[in-house]
């Protein structure tokens, strides 16, 4: 039976994107279905009635839901360029890692873009100190998967594509080389896998946003 | 079916050891496995499935079951907790809204159960092992709310009773009483009125 893939995911959304990184880098040939966030398709709604949210992954009409629930699906059902190690620690550190990103990094960073003045210093504290438990895991690393692009680069590259946007609307510079020299570098190295390893010839162009590329094609 | 030295924690007065072993979140539970620490509970559920991969596996061995199952438990994850802090902890409007997603999410559960004895089909699975836990709280949840969650939710009640059955639930679930009795000082300890 031919394979049915499909992903309902919004242009913008980081976590669209991560399961668009998985199939990419898998090599699965998929339908990409872009919803509207202020008018969700019946489609949508009835493929994950329980969030209404995308991403959600139909593969031969049987959905998934919740990005990183997803990319893991994706893992497992095709083997080839594997996302998470082999060893069963090695796993665990990788999923650790992932939700950290997810609960700990991401509110932190989004909400000191969203304050101002002593509120924004206040909260700077505490994304810096969530920033340097990312560097160190970084040490000796080209990505946090090792050599390749594995589970953690997946679900924190929304940094490489979000920080830099808030960065440049804000003025507000978080990740920098003097202050996270392993995390710039990183930035870099994923960008460039993403988008110009994997799709050396984008069929459409590119969104800007402010100088940036999207990081979705 | 696996051995493990069980060390208990003080909440309010971490040890050095706990410190040491999660320093991003200095939180239990933390599986030291072989001298290696791992930390966040789903993920060492996670951990002792694939390690000890002969004996009853908790997650189903095809990937849509296994990505079903992640779901439920990081739905679990993601609503059981914070709702029932809610429920529990907060007052007003924050409490009677939270009760009522609480109660919905409990529903929802519900009917993710359906007929089947466990969240894992005939066997005890991941999924019931991200959720029972809660079931130590449920008698706080009711005198806090002021409901009664087996007239809410009479499958789900009978469900956990059905796994309270099996000793390796119940011998590790607090007893419902002493949960009260930690929320009623937690409570007080916040300002919450009775």
């Amino acid at each position: 039976m031919a394979e049915e893939v499909k992903l309902f995911k919004t242009w913008s959304s980081p976590y669209g994107l991560r399961a668009v990184w998985a199939l990419k880098l898998k090599g699965i040939e998929y339908e990409s279905i872009d919803e509207d966030h202020d008018n969700k398709s019946p489609q949508l709604l009835q493929y994950n009635p329980v969030h209404k949210k995308i991403p959600v992954l139909i593969h031969n009409g049987k959905p998934v839901a919740e990005s990183l629930v997803i990319v893991e699906y994706i893992d497992e059902t095709w083997k080839q360029n594997p996302i998470l190690p082999q060893d069963p620690y090695e796993c665990a550190t990788a999923c650790f890692w992932a939700k950290f990103g997810d609960e700990k990094v991401l509110p932190s960073i989004w909400r000191v873009f969203i304050q101002e003045g002593k509120a924004q210093e206040e909260l700077l504290g505490q994304a810096m100190e969530n920033l340097k438990f990312l560097e160190e895991q970084l040490e000796g690393k080209v990505f946090f998967g090792g050599e390749k692009i594995g589970l953690v680069d997946i679900a924190l590259g929304w940094i490489a594509n979000l920080t830099c946007m808030l960065e440049e609307i804000s003025g507000l510079k978080l990740i920098t080389q003097e202050k996270f020299p392993l995390l710039f570098g990183w930035m870099q190295n994923f960008v460039c896998t993403v988008f110009v390893c994997l799709n050396p010839k984008p069929t459409e162009r590119p969104r800007q946003l402010g100088g940036l590329q999207a990081l979705d094609y | 079916g696996v051995k493990y030295e069980h060390k208990e924690d003080d909440l309010w007065n971490k040890s050095d050891l706990l410190l040491k072993l999660n320093p991003v979140h200095k939180k239990i539970p933390v599986l030291v496995h072989n001298g290696k620490p791992v930390c966040e509970s789903l993920v060492a559920v996670q951990y002792i499935d694939e390690v000890w991969k002969d004996r009853s596996p908790l997650l189903p061995s095809r990937p849509f079951d296994r990505a079903h199952a992640r779901f439920w438990a990081d739905y679990i994850d993601q609503k059981v907790y914070q709702l029932g802090k809610k429920v529990t902890r907060a007052k007003g409007v924050v409490h009677e809204a939270g009760k009522k997603e609480f109660i919905e999410c409990l529903k929802l559960l519900e009917g993710e159960l359906g007929d089947r004895p466990y969240f894992g089909g005939d066997t005890f699975g991941y999924v019931d092992v991200a959720l029972v836990p809660f079931y130590s709280r449920f008698g706080a949840y009711e005198t806090f709310g002021n409901f009664s969650i087996e007239a809410e939710c009479p499958k789900l009640v009978a469900w956990a009773k059905r796994c309270m059955d099996r000793e390796s639930v119940s011998k590790s679930l607090p007893d419902q009483r002493k949960v009260i009795e930690h929320v009623t000082r937690v409570r007080k300890l916040e300002g919450v009125e009775s």
